[in-house]
């Protein structure tokens, strides 16, 4: 088990987000979709200019932009 | 009978809308892209002696004040104060869409939940106990299908009884953990104590938006109390100080964590049962694969665009020509019914070929709607968005201002109105402001008729083609304002994108029919109201003063002394020769009349500019009305060639008469096009722009800067083109 910062995280690759480490409007949107520490993700793909990135949380999917999902730290296997 | 208010409330997406258009037999936008309702709309329902009056609200994730939508979710409960809440919750996606659920509970106003999409979730092999999520939160919960209407009824029966019984909602109680209940208990006996807000909030509550930094409630409490405003505020800091030094984080993260880890627990305790993992692959899923793949995707996207255009431009075709043929069917019988004069010309020039021209593309309008309707509740729009971001943000702009674009006309044939009103699901306010002021740059269903006119006559056959190569253009002339707005007058960074991709749907045929009917009703009655209007005042502009006397009789003369030679002719060919000069004489005459009019003038007078850009006389008229709606400057071209014209039994249609007109050619077309596709949006464009905008200076800013910046690209186009001899 160790952490990686989500943008790292490949394809298919699944976790449990650990930490969520932005305050303000971003922090909230972030929280408000459910993406609270605790919450298993599995990075679903991503768009094609490698940006922005696709999430599959708590049943359903969430797009992301890589510089928001560098606030996000999951705890991968 | 008793009247209760009722407001519809949830997730973006969840069925509200479709919920709403079932209860009130309204015909609303259902869109599955999140955001698609962002005014509240009304509606009456009757039921067993009750009258409920029904708010659809914009969809919101949560019940902070960061958007539109949400502010204008919140003032609605706090102005407003409707009866009961009908909270619908998207059973396929419940821990999301009771997030919110829980700020209502929190909030403590009576709530009844709408456990929508059962049909979803059960084909997903969820199971949802509602009975056991009832108990376990308190209020009642109804599952339905929004779609099918299944459960309304009974739905409708729990929120008149919730309204009925008047009971004071308590609200919810959630545990924060020890550091943040501690200062909430302390933060709640100030607020008491005080009075502060506690006639419209509960006091927990108050305290919960202190910690959360409300911009909202902060800005009322220290209009309310500056003392104790400043007070909470300074427990907020102590207490962020605390969390921020042993643990990492800060309270407005910790109410997040708290409040989700309560809804994992209460969908634990038996609320849900699912067949297989919560995190499986959905069809849903398995075509994104595809759709959104890294070459396959942007190859898909084109080739959709493509076949919209293909579609619309092909098979409109037919009921297109057959709505032209009505029209000068109906201007021939009018024309042979009618004695000469100003009744036959007001009739003939300025109501059937000015409203006439903008009807005839009816057809196509529709099916363009049609073509965008099925995408839009497809749930694609949102894929686009998805893999369009990376672009739009090197111009300053977000994945959803694709939305408002394609509804503009980025893929032509749409129209700036709700284009602009669709940028309020933008969060950003920069952002948002660059794409309302460019997306009246798309070639929108108004300055359709143009386009495909021009090009028909002046380039050839491949009309689809020609379209997809203009509406190229105007997107890059809208992203390169954009860019140059967001660098300039709307500088600032860029704000989180983090967006939901709704599953796909199959599009249900009255969704289709009502997005469809709808925008193509709105074209219809625009030709009905402003475009009929303006026409007329256009042709009385056309038409008075009349040439003077002396004109007249010189005209006359020439007339009668012709007649009599002709009268004098001998050979057959002599005849048709002087034929020929008297029809000469009469077309001379009556563009010396148009020139000699209101309209005629200032054409006359605006061409020592505009001839720079290759416009003569006539162009201006018709440009000076496309100020008012674009579809005017085709019909005004119409009125402008037909009062022109000597005889109505020679009428050609106006694509034949521009092909032979010396004033015209293709480069000439092609300045015009440019010219027509940047300058001022139209009125009723601007006027949408000053309210969403908030200042009538941006309504005057996109007439001036767009008018400006058209005739610039105008010039140029016509000068090079000139210069390469063309
Ligand atoms: N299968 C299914 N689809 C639904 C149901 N209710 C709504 N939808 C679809 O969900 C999408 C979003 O609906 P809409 O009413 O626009 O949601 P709103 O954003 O909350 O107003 C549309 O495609 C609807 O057709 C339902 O009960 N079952
Ligand atoms: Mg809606």
């Amino acid at each position: 088990m160790y952490r990686v910062n989500m943008r790292k995280m490949e394809d298919n690759q699944s976790g449990v987000i650990s930490a969520v480490r932005v305050g303000g409007e971003l922090g909230r949107r972030i929280r408000d979709m459910g993406l609270v520490p605790g919450t298993p993700v599995r990075i679903q793909g991503r768009a094609p200019l490698y940006d922005p990135v696709a999430l599959r949380i708590r049943g359903f999917t969430l797009t992301l932009r890589n510089s928001e999902a560098d606030h996000i730290e999951v705890e991968v296997a | 009978m008793s009247k209760i208010t009722l407001a519809l409330a949830g997730n973006p997406n969840a069925g509200k809308t479709t919920l709403f258009n079932e209860l009130t037999g309204a015909r609303q936008h259902v869109g599955n892209y999140p955001g698609v309702t962002v005014e509240k709309k009304e509606g009456v329902y009757l039921h067993d002696g009750y009258e409920l009056h029904i708010v659809d609200l914009p969809g919101t994730y949560s019940l902070t004040a960061y958007s539109v939508e949400e502010v204008v979710a919140r003032d609605f409960l706090v102005n407003e104060k409707p009866e009961v809440i009908v909270n619908i919750v998207d059973a396929s996606n419940l821990e999301r869409n009771l997030y919110l659920s829980l700020q209502f509970l929190e909030r403590g106003i009576p709530v009844c939940i709408a456990l929508n999409m059962i049909d979803v979730a059960k084909s997903r092999g969820i199971e949802i106990k509602s009975q056991k999520l009832s108990e376990l939160l308190g209020v009642p919960v109804v599952p339905i299908i929004a779609r099918s209407g299944y459960g309304k009824h009974d739905l409708m029966k729990t929120a008149a009884r919730v309204a009925e019984e008047k009971t004071v909602q308590k609200p919810l109680q959630i545990s924060y953990g020890d550091d943040l209940d501690r200062v909430i208990q302390e933060m709640e006996k100030e607020i008491i104590s005080g009075n502060f807000l506690t006639d419209t909030y509960p006091a927990r509550w108050i305290a919960l938006k202190y910690l959360e930094n409300d911009e909202l409630v902060l800005s009322k409490g220290n209009a309310a109390n500056p003392a104790l405003s400043e007070k909470l505020t300074g427990m907020t800091r102590s207490v962020t100080a605390h969390l921020e030094d042993t643990m990492d984080t800060y309270p407005e993260a910790l109410l997040a964590d708290y409040r989700y880890g309560y809804i994992h627990s209460i969908v634990r305790k038996g609320v849900i049962r699912r067949k297989d993992d919560e995190n499986r692959l959905y069809t849903s899923d398995k075509i994104d694969r595809i759709v959104t793949h890294r070459f396959l995707g942007p190859l898909i996207m084109l080739a959709v665009l493509l076949m919209l255009y293909q579609f619309t431009f092909t098979y409109s075709e037919v009921p297109v020509s057959w709505f032209e043929a009505f029209f000068s069917w109906l201007s021939d019988t009018v024309s042979t019914a009618l004695d000469q004069g100003f009744l036959k010309s007001l009739i003939v020039s300025g109501i059937i070929d000015g409203v006439g021209g903008v009807l005839g593309f009816v057809p196509l309008i529709m099916f363009m709607f049609f073509g965008i309707a099925v995408l839009e509740d497809s749930g694609y729009f949102a894929r686009v968005a998805f893999m369009m971001d990376r672009i739009f943000r090197i111009f300053g702009l977000h994945g959803s201002s694709v939305m408002a674009y394609i509804l503009s006309g980025g893929i032509a044939g749409g129209c700036a109105v709700p284009g602009v009103m669709a940028t309020r699901t933008l969060k950003s306010t920069r952002e948002r402001m660059a794409t309302l002021l460019t997306v009246p740059f798309m070639n929108c269903g108004a300055k359709l008729p143009l386009l495909a006119l021009l090009t028909g006559t002046f380039f050839g056959k491949n009309k689809a083609l020609l379209m997809f190569v203009l509406t190229l253009i105007s997107w890059a002339g809208a992203l390169l304002v954009a860019k140059f707005l967001r660098v300039t007058i709307i500088r600032g960074p860029a704000t989180p994108f983090v967006m939901e991709l709704p599953p796909y749907r199959f599009p249900t045929f009255k969704g289709l029919a009502i997005h469809t009917w709808e925008r193509t009703w709105q074209y219809i009655q625009k030709a009905g109201t402003v475009i009929l209007g303006i026409s007329v005042i256009i042709w009385a502009m056309m038409t008075f003063p009349e040439l003077s006397e002396k004109e007249i009789q010189r005209f006359e003369h020439q007339q009668e002394t012709l007649q009599i030679s002709l009268d004098a002719a001998i050979s057959p060919s002599e005849a048709g020769h002087i034929r020929k000069q008297l029809q000469d004489i009469d077309s001379q005459e009556a563009k010396e009349r148009l020139r000699n009019s209101v309209a005629g003038r200032i054409g006359t007078f605006m061409e020592r500019v505009t001839k720079f850009a290759g416009f003569d006389w006539r162009i201006n008229i018709a440009l000076l009305g496309g100020f008012a709606a674009k579809e005017v400057v085709v019909s005004t071209l119409g009125t402008a060639y037909s009062l022109g014209e000597a005889d109505a039994e020679a009428a050609k249609s106006l694509s034949e008469t521009l092909a032979k007109s010396p004033s015209w050619s293709p480069l000439v077309a092609l300045s015009l096009i440019i010219f027509t596709m940047f300058y001022a949006p139209c009125f009723v464009a601007v006027v949408c722009i000053i309210r969403e905008a908030g200042s009538w200076k941006w309504g005057l800013f996109s007439m001036v800067f767009n008018t400006l910046l058209a005739f610039t690209l105008a010039v140029i186009v016509f000068q090079l083109g000139s210069l390469m001899g063309y």
